[in-house]
């Protein structure tokens, strides 16, 4: 693989270059990076997500000092509503101040770098790549080794943040096969409020590649909402990672939107690590062509008395491919622990597939759990009731998925994201709105 | 306004009509009754359009036109309307949404105007009316946690809506107790004309106290096997269906 020999000269320069308080976290993860190396298919988490076939071919790094990207190229491709939201962009996966933007209070943002050396260097230390507990592999060790631009985000304690956070992670492949890691570490303090929206964006006929993980801790009584919306070209591949711990009567609300891109694959970690922790996840994947999705979560209950719920919905349709992977562990002290988890799929075509998968590990005695999966067709009962009242066929099926969609897209309590994404989802069915 | 010759139909090799004949005029109200397995609901679903069942020989022709060559959609917009005895649910999708859009479909098949906002407002105000319906009900998600009496008000409710030339009820009486029963029917009753039919496909004979037929046929192993004036639904009440297998029976014989 001639990205790895790349990559181990690149691991000496980064570590002769940039010294300072993170230099031992990349020592750290380069050495498991090293042993543990890109997941193979036999590696049982990564068994439906071929990343070393990506990984066949050459990516690197790319510096851009903000003569290529613009901000002019920026504009072209915001969300709507940006223009309100505090704006973070990280271009081939280091953070970019001169494409940034925050404009509410109780927001501090500061590279990873300076915040390990200050008032945040303790939570810096403590919280730091604690992802890698649960993802043991050379994918999550890569990003560590080669920390580069990496941001700290501080909610302030009490903030109700009045205008959303947008984190557009953005890899320019006009030129090469681009390699970005975005990384950061997120504090929603006690008290709290903050919604995030993050997106992906590669620009360029190359292939990139964004190996992107946010960590995140969201502390006592605080509310996060979490919004992924993924809607990249078929030569975007990504593996995004996000953990969160959650501490006292915290909760988090997030949903995860996929529709394009080339290989995607999710990782979702929850830490309920207090007693009344409530989590809700929620998902959409609907893929076309040839797309992979990979939505893998886990909700870990290490305290009595969480609440968590989990529901993905998927259609695939082409030759897509999907899979789902639920995880959800209660350790031996989460004693009245409800935790649900469902994962609902419809193949449109024949040579769509999917593979779902929920686990359930239990070690405590009063809990309520439950987890359920289905694979199925469009319902044909459905659809002739649809066509009996004078509907056409192709109009049925786009009312009928626009249904089976509906539940997830109304979790999106965002407006102009949630209209956004609406119209990707009628776009996509051809479904025009009289 | 209906004619149906000679109609064999079945599902996946199994025959179950065996040569339906039948003929419906405008303003008449025709009942199938039979007993279970006759092939009664089959024939609501053939002449609605159901693709899993298949012709295999016969015609059906619906003013003027070959149905069995039309699909379920434009069965709709030239006027037939199959009200289901299970409607189903579908979450995620509004009923007005739902209602709004075949009423569009429909008018736009007809080559009338599609209705805007206000007009198809109006047009569900009044039929809501007829129909006893709460307003609550449509901003639910189509027929989902509906009760068995409020599902088929709603399909009553949609047949009112898109007007159709032909209404075949299948067992719309099945689930429903006599309050609800009276609802559905008078509101079948206020929307027949004089240029509109219906088919009453059903198991029992009350719902024909309140919708009453002009004919009455009898289904028996997938053919028509008699027909008569409202009194043979009586006598199928009293009598049972035993008494037609039997004479069935000798018919066969000879």
């Amino acid at each position: 693989m001639a990205t790895i020999d790349y990559l181990e000269k690149e691991f000496e320069k980064l570590q002769a270059t940039t010294g300072g308080q993170l230099s031992a976290f990349r020592q750290d993860a380069f050495t498991a990076f090293s042993r543990l190396g890109i997941p193979s298919s036999r590696n049982e988490e990564w068994k439906y997500t071929r990343v070393g076939l990506v990984f066949n071919k050459t990516f690197q790094f790319s510096e851009d000092d903000g003569s290529r990207f613009t901000a002019a190229d920026l504009t072209k491709l915001k969300l709507p509503g940006s223009d309100e939201a505090n704006e973070i962009v990280f271009l081939n996966g280091r953070f970019s101040s001169t494409l940034s933007t925050l404009r509410s209070q109780g927001l501090t943002l500061l590279p990873l770098e300076e915040a390990a050396q200050g008032a945040h260097s303790e939570f810096v230390a403590t919280h730091f790549a604690n992802s890698s507990k649960y993802l043991k592999d050379g994918i999550n060790a890569m990003s560590t080794a080669f920390l580069s631009g990496a941001i700290f985000l501080d909610v302030k304690k009490g903030a109700t943040i009045d205008h959303p956070v947008y984190i557009y992670n953005i890899s320019d492949a006009r030129e090469f096969n681009v390699l970005s890691q975005p990384r950061s570490l997120i504090k929603v303090g006690e008290n709290a409020q903050v919604q995030l929206v993050e997106t992906f964006v590669t620009i360029g006929s190359q292939e990139s590649f964004t190996n992107q993980v946010m960590e995140m801790v969201v502390e006592r009584d605080a509310i996060t909402e979490y919004y992924k919306i993924q809607n990249d070209v078929p030569n975007a591949n990504q593996v995004s990672t996000t953990h969160i711990r959650q501490t006292g009567k915290s909760y988090t609300h997030a949903v995860t939107i996929s529709l394009d891109g080339g290989m995607v694959r999710n990782n979702l970690n929850l830490v309920l690590d207090a007693p009344n922790c409530e989590a809700h996840m929620y998902g959409l994947y609907f893929q076309k062509g040839k797309t992979h999705i990979d939505n893998h979560t886990v909700v870990d209950n290490v305290q009595p008395n969480c609440l968590s719920n989990e529901l993905y919905k998927g259609i695939l349709t082409d030759s897509a491919t999907g899979v789902f992977n639920g995880k959800i562990f209660v350790r031996p002290l989460a004693q009245k622990t409800n935790a649900y988890q469902s994962n609902k799929n419809v193949l449109l075509s024949d040579t769509a597939s999917v593979n779902t998968k929920p686990q359930l590990e239990i070690y405590a005695d009063d809990v309520k759990c439950s987890h359920g999966c289905t694979i199925g067709q469009l319902d044909e009962e459905a659809l002739f009731y649809l066509q009996s009242r004078g509907i056409n066929e192709k109009r049925a099926k786009s009312m009928l998925l626009h249904g089976f969609s509906s539940d997830i897209l109304e979790k999106i309590k965002l407006t102009p994201i949630r209209a956004y994404v609406e119209g990707l989802i009628d776009q996509r069915l051809e479904f025009d709105k009289e | 306004m209906l004619k149906i010759q000679n109609l064999h139909a079945g599902i996946e090799g199994k025959k179950i009509l065996n040569g339906i004949n039948l003929e419906i005029r405008p303003g008449e109200v025709h009942a199938i009754m039979g007993p279970n397995g006759s092939g009664k609901s089959t024939l609501a679903s053939v002449l609605a359009g159901r693709k899993e069942f298949e012709v295999s020989n016969g015609t059906v022709e619906f003013l003027g036109k070959d149905l069995l060559d039309l699909s379920p959609e434009a069965r709709a917009g030239e006027g037939l309307f199959l009200a289901f005895q299970y409607p189903i649910e579908i979450p995620g999708l509004s009923t007005t949404n739902f209602i709004k859009t075949a009423v569009n479909e429909v008018r736009k098949y007809r080559g009338q105007d599609t209705l805007d906002a206000v007009g198809f407002l109006k047009l569900m105000k009044e039929k809501m009316a007829l129909m006893n319906m709460d307003q609550s009900l449509l901003s639910r998600p189509l027929n989902e946690g509906f009760s068995g009496g409020e599902k088929k008000r709603n399909e009553i409710f949609q047949m009112a809506m898109l007007q159709p030339k032909l209404a075949i009820l299948d067992e719309t009486d099945s689930g429903l107790d006599i309050d609800a029963i009276r609802i559905v029917a008078n509101g079948v009753n206020k929307l027949a004309t004089q240029d509109t039919a219906v088919l009453v496909v059903t198991h029992y004979q009350r719902l024909l106290d309140y919708i009453v037929p002009d004919f009455v046929h009898v289904l028996y192993k997938g053919r028509i096997v008699k027909s008569g004036p409202k009194e043979l639904a009586l006598e199928l009440e009293e009598r049972g269906y035993d008494f037609i297998k039997n004479e069935t029976n000798v018919t066969e014989e000879v």
